[in-house]
């Protein structure tokens, strides 16, 4: 009886065995079969068409809209929330020319990109959402010192009620 | 007497071998003529050899990215295909390096050793009618016992390289090969049994009115599957490639190799994946016979019209794309899951099918 049972396992574990390789067989026969399936990109060849996902970190970019205005307010949270230190905010007093207030605002948004690992807790940090993380990634230049970028426009301005 | 190349035929090449033959003799007498004739074959298939190589690791790369959702090489020539052309001429180039401590002699030795196998194989195959070096009567044996010699290039390699991975990918591969030795002969002695004889040429003339796989019933094909299955071990293959497991050995047994000595080691690999095709085609698939069903004379007619050396090509083509198919599709087996296999599954399951075969050639149940 014992004998039996563990021939009969024996037997089961061998057809078992084989159904389980060929359902592997058959996945990947399935991909062999269907090259729509290939997941390879041509990089230089199909740069024009080529769109990175939603998700991909490229670099960090400062949102403009159409007027030239952003919504980085100058408070320095993604500064302090950066690990090494990619992002420097320089500000500026500035006088409001209706009220006469003296306020705060950005003078460069100065963003170090040969420092930055990409980890997209600045993005997290950021109140009020003014930067963002870009899909583009031919980040290659000739001399380091271009890859010190300043992100806020020339003579761009803070999108009003933001700060309220 | 017609000139040698008017009788070349494509689906008979014993007149023009035998053409050849004949003036080689009349140009330079008995003696040179015969050693004329045996430089002559040695240097085709060393050229047949190098050929076969460069194609199958271009064919190899491309099934594999193919399976895995890749594209494999594309940039070297249109669609890759000079990457190998490329890939060798690197090799070519390359610096033959040694280690410090090794064995001079037996490092430079076992490169060529792992190259004697199997083209001393090459030479029982018979690629068509005619085409066939030496039609030994006891050739499918001499096949089994030359194409073990390679082991002994495999451990000369690993002991000689005086390198901790190198001997453990060797002594792996000794083990995994004497073992799988025994499963690959019963798979074959299971047809022999059918055929009553070693002699290739009349295993393939047996098969004139339907291949074994199909008038072997139930045994043929467990026999034919322990048989890939167990060669694909032999040859040192994935999931069986113990002897070279990159991510524990770095690479086995041609860890120090370089160069060109290197680019025999691989070459080997793929000849030898050659040779297992042809053997399983040879005694399974009915070698270079065209499909022939029963006395079906229209459909036997018809297929005979394909020459037969271009039916063995296209059959040792689907075995080698079967073997590629579960390299590329299984992980890596251990060491201890490989002997088990073996020993626990595969040799009880062919003897019992060698019996179960034997039975029926008795009752004659075949076809």
């Amino acid at each position: 009886m014992k004998i039996a049972k563990s021939v009969a396992r024996y037997i089961g574990d061998v057809i078992y065995a084989l159904k389980t390789l060929l359902t592997g067989m058959k996945i990947t026969g399935y991909y062999f079969f269907h090259p729509k399936e290939i997941l390879t990109q041509q990089y230089p060849e199909n740069r024009d068409t080529l769109k990175m996902f939603e998700r991909f970190r490229g670099e960090v970019i400062l949102i403009h809209d159409e007027n030239n205005e952003h919504k980085c307010t100058g408070c320095s949270a993604c500064e302090i929330a950066c690990p090494n230190g990619t992002i420097e905010i320089i500000n500026k007093r500035e006088v409001d020319p209706e009220t006469g207030k003296s306020t705060k605002a950005i003078d460069k948004f100065v963003y170090h990109l040969q420092m930055c690992t990409f980890c997209n807790l600045c993005i997290i940090a950021c109140p009020t959402d003014a930067i963002k993380m870009s899909q583009d990634f031919e980040h290659a230049v000739f001399d380091r010192t271009q890859l010190t970028k300043v992100l806020n426009n020339p003579g761009s301005k803070l999108m009003p009620g933001i700060r309220e | 007497m017609k000139p040698v190349f008017l009788k070349f035929s494509l689906y008979d090449f014993s007149e023009w071998i035998k053409s050849i033959h004949q003036w080689l003799i009349e140009l330079a007498g008995p003696t040179i003529g015969h050693l004329l004739g045996l430089a002559l074959v040695g240097t085709c298939f060393l050229l047949f050899t190098a050929l076969l190589g460069l194609s199958v690791v271009y064919i190899e790369r491309k099934v594999c990215a193919f399976f895995q959702q890749r594209l494999g090489p594309m940039r070297v020539g249109p669609y890759g295909t000079a990457q190998t052309v490329a890939d060798i001429i690197k090799l070519l180039f390359k610096e033959p390096t040694m280690t410090k401590e090794s064995d001079k002699f037996l490092f430079m030795l076992a490169p060529f050793i792992i190259m004697i196998a199997p083209f001393m194989v090459l030479a029982a195959i018979p690629f068509a009618k005619g085409l066939h070096v030496m039609d030994l009567n006891i050739g499918l044996f001499f096949i089994l016992a030359v194409s073990s010699i390679g082991v002994t290039g495999i451990l000369l390699a690993g002991w000689s390289s005086n390198n901790k991975y190198s001997l453990i990918g060797a002594m792996r591969s000794g083990a995994q090969i004497v073992s799988y030795e025994l499963s690959v002969a019963l798979s074959l002695l299971t047809i022999v049994v059918l055929t009553g004889s070693l002699q290739l040429s009349e295993i393939v003339a047996s098969q004139a009115d339907g291949w074994w796989i199909f008038k072997g019933n139930f045994p043929a094909i467990v026999a034919f599957i322990v048989f890939t299955i167990a060669s694909t071990a032999e040859t040192n293959r994935g999931p069986f490639d113990m002897a070279e497991a990159e991510s524990e050995i770095t690479a086995g047994f041609h860890t120090e190799y370089s160069g060109i000595k290197f680019a025999f080691f691989f070459l080997a690999e793929y000849v030898n994946l050659f040779i297992v095709s042809a053997v399983a085609a040879t005694v399974f698939f009915g070698g270079w016979m065209p499909l022939h069903i029963g006395n079906i004379e229209f459909f036997n007619n018809a297929m005979d019209l394909i020459p037969p050396i271009v039916w063995f090509f296209m059959k040792i083509a689907v075995i080698m794309f079967l073997v590629m198919w579960f390299k590329w599709t299984f992980p890596r087996l251990r060491i201890d899951q490989l002997l088990t296999l073996e020993w626990k599954y595969l040799l009880p399951i062919s003897v019992v099918n060698l019996l179960l075969m034997s039975f029926i050639a008795l009752k004659g149940w075949h076809f």
